[in-house]
């Protein structure tokens, strides 16, 4: 066979490789993996990735492209949960409690955390929200922590990001912001 | 049904707003406060009082009244709802006591709700998070991503779990247990030699397929030391199983 002087694929035909990557990967792509299937260079798909996501706004339809724990996924729009629900016959899930919610608020602003840290911030014991959050799997053991009794010390998965909607940990608001609220009561 | 006036036996002086609340909706209240942190929020709420001047006489004799109504209730009062009383009750006490009126001392002097204050504020913020937490599940709830379809589960790359393993390992043992019927009694691999054989084939071949490993098995006892041998082998080092197919062959892998 002969050697093929490859040519260079031109951009609009890199970002419909990327969004036939990103539809057929069955968990959010990152952009490195789709730089080393399509064997260009991270600046080209990122700016691939961008355009894609651009048009995906632009058309406004019943899908979005989004960035999602580390990398990219085609999801639906929120808009249209009643007739997928309907379809897909499902309910949504049971929701976590309060006192699990503001556990893992603790653990997700504050990790590595330890128990006697979280019992400091809820004033209250934490043992089964902690290990409902440890089955759900939204949190890990980051190891122990180098102190009197190594208690465990408790972080946030990459679950946890899926489960809420989260590029990564910076885009969480940040825990200062929720002062002025504090304040108002 | 529950006469909710009964429970104005328990407590001179409650206030009508809580002996007006059936028995059911009020746990289902106290419930809400899921610690002593909260409950002193609310109250402080209740009192319209400033956060950073709590009136603490009087939001501790409410929070004691709280407590006596979940004693009553038998709603068990948690260590922490405790501790918490003998904080309010301690500041109280402190603030009770004569100031220093000396200029030297009042200055250096913390006030006693202080420790009390930040902590709540803390607190605060963290139940602002988890609320903003709750809306973002419920937002997260309504976007779906593509269902599975059938190349994920094809997928070479998907990891065999100790079930596969299992049921891979109870074909084999079946097929065997027709085959050999008459046994002449020969000798036995250790599980140590046969560790040793299974490590040199893998660092070899690179890959191998568990069936025919199996397939060289001489008896039944063969196959589960081989068995307990890939169970060690990939606990001990740095090997894949993969499958290709539900209930089929399962690959070693070497991985570099």
């Amino acid at each position: 066979m002969e050697v093929e002087e490859k040519q260079p694929r031109g951009i609009a035909e890199i970002v419909s490789i990327v969004e036939a990557l990103v539809f057929v990967a069955d968990e959010p792509i990152t952009v490195k993996i789709l730089a080393e299937v399509l064997e260009e260079d991270k600046e080209t798909v990122e700016a691939a990735v961008e355009e894609l996501k651009r048009e995906y706004d632009e058309r406004a339809g019943g899908l979005q492209l989004r960035e999602i724990a580390g990398g990219w996924q085609i999801s639906t729009r929120t808009e249209y949960h009643e007739e997928i629900r309907k379809f897909l016959k499902t309910r949504p899930s049971a929701k976590l409690s309060l006192a699990a919610l503001e556990t893992l608020a603790v653990i997700a602003y504050k990790q590595p955390v330890t128990v006697p840290e979280i019992l400091e911030i809820r004033g209250v014991q934490s043992a089964s929200a902690i290990k409902t959050l440890l089955d759900k799997k939204l949190i890990t053991a980051k190891g122990r922590k180098e102190t009197v009794g190594r208690p465990m010390m408790y972080g946030t998965s990459r679950d946890f990001l899926l489960q809420f909607g989260l590029k990564d940990l910076s885009e969480l608001p940040s825990i200062e912001d929720f002062e002025d609220l504090a304040q108002g009561a | 049904m529950e006469q909710p006036e009964q429970l104005s036996f328990d407590f001179y002086k409650e206030q009508p707003r809580i002996v007006r609340e059936s028995r059911d909706e009020l746990r289902l209240k106290l419930g809400e406060f899921a610690g002593p942190l909260d409950l002193l929020l609310y109250l402080i709420k209740q009192e319209q009082a400033n956060i950073f001047d709590i009136p603490i006489a009087k939001i501790t004799d409410e929070y004691l009244k709280y407590i006596r109504l979940m004693k009553t209730l038998d709603i068990s009062v948690a260590g922490d709802f405790l501790v918490m009383a003998a904080t309010l009750i301690e500041i109280k006490s402190k603030m009770l006591l004569p100031n220093d009126v000396s200029e030297e001392a009042e200055e250096e002097m913390e006030d006693p709700r202080e420790a009390l204050v930040r902590q709540l504020l803390e607190h605060q913020k963290f139940k602002n998070a988890a609320q903003m937490l709750y809306e973002r599940t419920t937002v997260e709830e309504a976007v779906f991503a593509r269902g599975k379809i059938e190349s994920d589960e094809n997928n070479a790359e998907t990891n065999a779990t100790v079930f596969d393993l299992l049921s891979v390992f109870q074909r084999i043992l079946a097929r065997r247990v027709e085959e050999i019927q008459m046994e002449i009694e020969r000798e036995e691999v250790s599980l140590a030699e046969m560790l040793n054989n299974l490590k040199r084939r893998v660092f070899e071949e690179k890959e191998l397929s568990l069936l025919k490993f199996f397939e060289e098995m001489r008896s039944r006892r063969e196959i589960v030391t081989a068995f307990f041998a890939i169970l060690e082998i990939v606990r001990t080092e740095n090997i894949k199983l993969t499958q290709s197919a539900t209930f089929g062959d399962i690959i070693l892998k070497k991985m570099e």
